[in-house]
């Protein structure tokens, strides 16, 4: 009997160790996958693999990068002297493969020689010609039409950059900053709106409500952390962007302010159960020393209850701007999702976790876009991990105590 | 003088004092004793009207502080606990500075003369025989003193807003042998100007420390008489029992 009680235990030990060590496995493996496909970004190239830029074999430009390009093809540059080094002068003449569909009808629907030979007739022809084609339309020969070299997406493009236009042909612009000051300015935002009323209901729970009121209310508002975010999201959509556009007389009510309305709404059960905690906390000598030097009511809370939980309390707002941080859904719903940089908090914004869910589905696998979308979810995963950590490093300071 | 007249308390249904008549002089030491669990810590606390803390309690009969009934309805309770200075088991200085902790009664009474702050500090250390000690370390955390010292550091805490009774409840359990004899020299020197009353589980500590002892059981007053009576030839049985450390 005590041999096969030993054999359980061992076997018990065994799968609890194995499953533990299979779920750290798994969790890391996840987070090198994210930061695996994110660094392939760095060296995709700038125009979509399988096409290439041309121009004039006369023409000295060596290198365009993606800024330049863009500006090209969306006609902001029409001469040459705007963009490259300066050696090249003259008009730019655009060449996309429906242009030569319109020059020679019929003849460029599959790639073959005779579709290669126009196209090296219609380079030929333009000097000034910057042309963006597949790379099986592309002549063999470099005497006509000379291929640029685009480089590689950089890092400074991508963290400094103010344009997130993923999808334009032929260069995507792929600037993270219009999506991180939406997130940061949501989230900052949400924050601002959610912490008076949070730490007033957290007050109000722990010093001042009745006992049966607390056990009314504690998990009514633990449930509303429980409600799904597109719920949220709905309410927003239907109730608060209206609301918004008639309140303040918006050409439309999806807007920074209403994600951050709804992040607040949001982050509530959060700030309030982590702040009436760390209230409760408060040890009963120190309020009744309070209140026995003649302290009134309020002064104890202000003077001795807040002071205490103070560590409690950031660390609740902080894990708050952590979840209005990573919120997908609702602010997806309610802010617009236009990537530009935030100016006023009436626009439409578009946050990074609202940015992957709705690009990942159209983002060919692999690809520069793809790619792209996943380094910004390591610098999701950067930032909520440094909101975590310092959450826990503010908690456990203030378990520490003392201080004057 | 503080003054009881047939005093009842009830802890919801528990009837936790019965019938409680007293009389304490001013710039007295009374001590109250008596088994655990028999109301002495709740009829010290009737007096600053910590009891009221405690959802579901009932006090009738009268409680006189120099001749006021503090269960009025009249009576803010803030102010009574300004002139009912509390020194509690433990010792619960606030996680602030020394300096602070004396500071703080004063503080949450809108006193902001920064001067009177910094004098009413010092005098309640001295008072409190602190002072030589932390003179030098006023604005170091209260916590970095020894549990004596922070005693110490409450009672001067009560002090500073210069109350006229101090109520100790075991004010030396938690200390060791030589911190606890100076909070009993302590005891001695404050009752020239402070009413005091001190519940402890101590009995030599009673017999050194107090004029007069009230022996509870049960809820009830069982003896209040002079100190030395009550140690040398008490008249109740009980009372030569607990006294004599036959139970207790």
């Amino acid at each position: 009997m005590k041999g096969s009680r030993r054999v359980i235990k061992y076997i018990a030990e065994g799968l609890f160790t194995l499953s533990g060590g299979i779920t750290s496995f798994a969790i890391l493996l996840i987070v090198i996958f994210l930061f695996k496909e994110g660094a392939g970004l760095f060296s995709s190239p700038t125009v979509e693999r399988g096409y290439a830029l041309c121009v004039h074999a006369s023409n000295p430009t060596r290198v365009l990068d993606a800024r330049e390009i863009k500006r090209a093809f969306d006609g902001e540059a029409s001469a040459w002297q705007e963009i490259g080094t300066g050696e090249m002068t003259g008009e730019i003449a655009l060449l996309r493969l429906e242009d030569l569909d319109a020059l020679y009808p019929g003849e460029m629907d599959e790639a073959g020689e005779a579709a290669r030979r126009r196209v090296e007739e219609a380079i030929g022809d333009r000097p000034g010609v910057i042309a963006f084609l597949p790379e099986e339309y592309l002549p063999e020969s470099e005497e006509v039409a000379r291929r640029l070299e685009t480089g590689n997406v950089t890092g400074v493009e991508f963290f400094a950059g103010g344009e997130w236009q993923p999808t334009v042909a032929p260069a995507a612009r792929l600037g993270v900053l219009p999506l991180l000051l939406g997130t940061v300015w949501v989230g900052f935002f949400a924050i601002i709106l959610a912490l008076v009323p949070g730490l007033g209901v957290a007050i109000y729970l722990s010093e001042l409500a009745g006992a049966r009121a607390r056990a009314w209310l504690k998990p009514t508002i633990e449930l509303l952390a429980g409600i799904p975010s597109v719920v949220y999201g709905f309410f927003g959509l239907v109730v608060l962007v209206p609301f918004i556009q008639g309140m303040f007389d918006l050409p439309v009510g999806e807007s920074a302010l209403a994600g951050s309305v709804v992040l607040a709404i949001m982050a509530l059960p959060t700030i309030i159960t982590i702040a009436e905690d760390a209230m409760r906390g408060t040890p009963r000598a120190l309020r009744e020393a309070s209140l026995a030097l003649g302290a009134t009511h309020w002064q104890t809370i202000y003077r001795v209850v807040i002071p205490h939980s103070s560590s409690g309390i950031t660390a609740a707002a902080v894990l708050g701007i952590g979840r209005a941080v990573g919120e997908t859904m609702a602010v997806l719903m309610v802010t617009g999702n236009a990537a530009v940089i935030p100016h006023s908090l009436f626009e439409p914004v578009r946050t990074i976790p609202a940015t992957i869910a709705a690009e990942l589905g159209e983002a060919p696998v692999g690809g520069t876009h793809y790619q792209a979308l996943f380094l910004l979810g390591c610098i999701l995963f950067a930032i909520t991990m440094a909101i975590n950590l310092s959450a826990e490093f503010i908690a456990a300071r203030g378990q520490k105590g003392g201080g004057a | 003088m503080i003054e009881t007249k047939h005093v009842d308390f009830y802890y919801s249904s528990f009837h936790a004092l019965k019938n409680i008549s007293m009389r304490m002089e001013a710039r007295t030491v009374t001590a109250l004793i008596g088994p655990s669990g028999c109301g002495k810590s709740t009829f010290l606390r009737l007096f600053n009207r910590m009891n009221d803390l405690i959802d579901d309690t009932r006090v009738s009969g009268e409680c006189l502080i120099d001749g006021e009934d503090i269960y009025h309805k009249s009576v803010a309770v803030d102010e009574l606990r300004k002139r009912v200075g509390m020194v509690f088991q433990k010792p619960n200085p606030f996680p602030k500075s020394i300096f602070e902790n004396v500071a703080y009664g004063l503080r949450v009474n809108d006193i902001r003369d920064k001067s009177f702050i910094a004098y009413r500090v010092e005098a309640s250390l001295r008072a409190a025989a602190l002072w030589d000690e932390v003179k030098d370390k006023l604005r170091e955390s209260a916590f970095a003193l020894s549990g004596g010292q922070q005693q110490r550091l409450c009672i001067a805490r009560a002090l500073a807003v210069s109350p006229s009774v101090l109520l100790m409840d075991e004010p030396a359990s938690a200390l060791d042998p030589i911190s606890t004899s100076k909070i009993e020299e302590l005891i001695a020197d404050l009752k020239k100007e402070y009413t005091i009353v001190i519940v402890t589980h101590n009995m030599q500590q009673a017999a050194r420390v107090s004029d007069h002892t009230g022996f509870f059981m049960m809820g009830e007053l069982v003896e209040f008489g002079e100190t030395a009576r009550i140690f040398s030839c008490p008249e109740r049985e009980q009372t030569r029992n607990y006294v004599n450390g036959r139970f207790g």
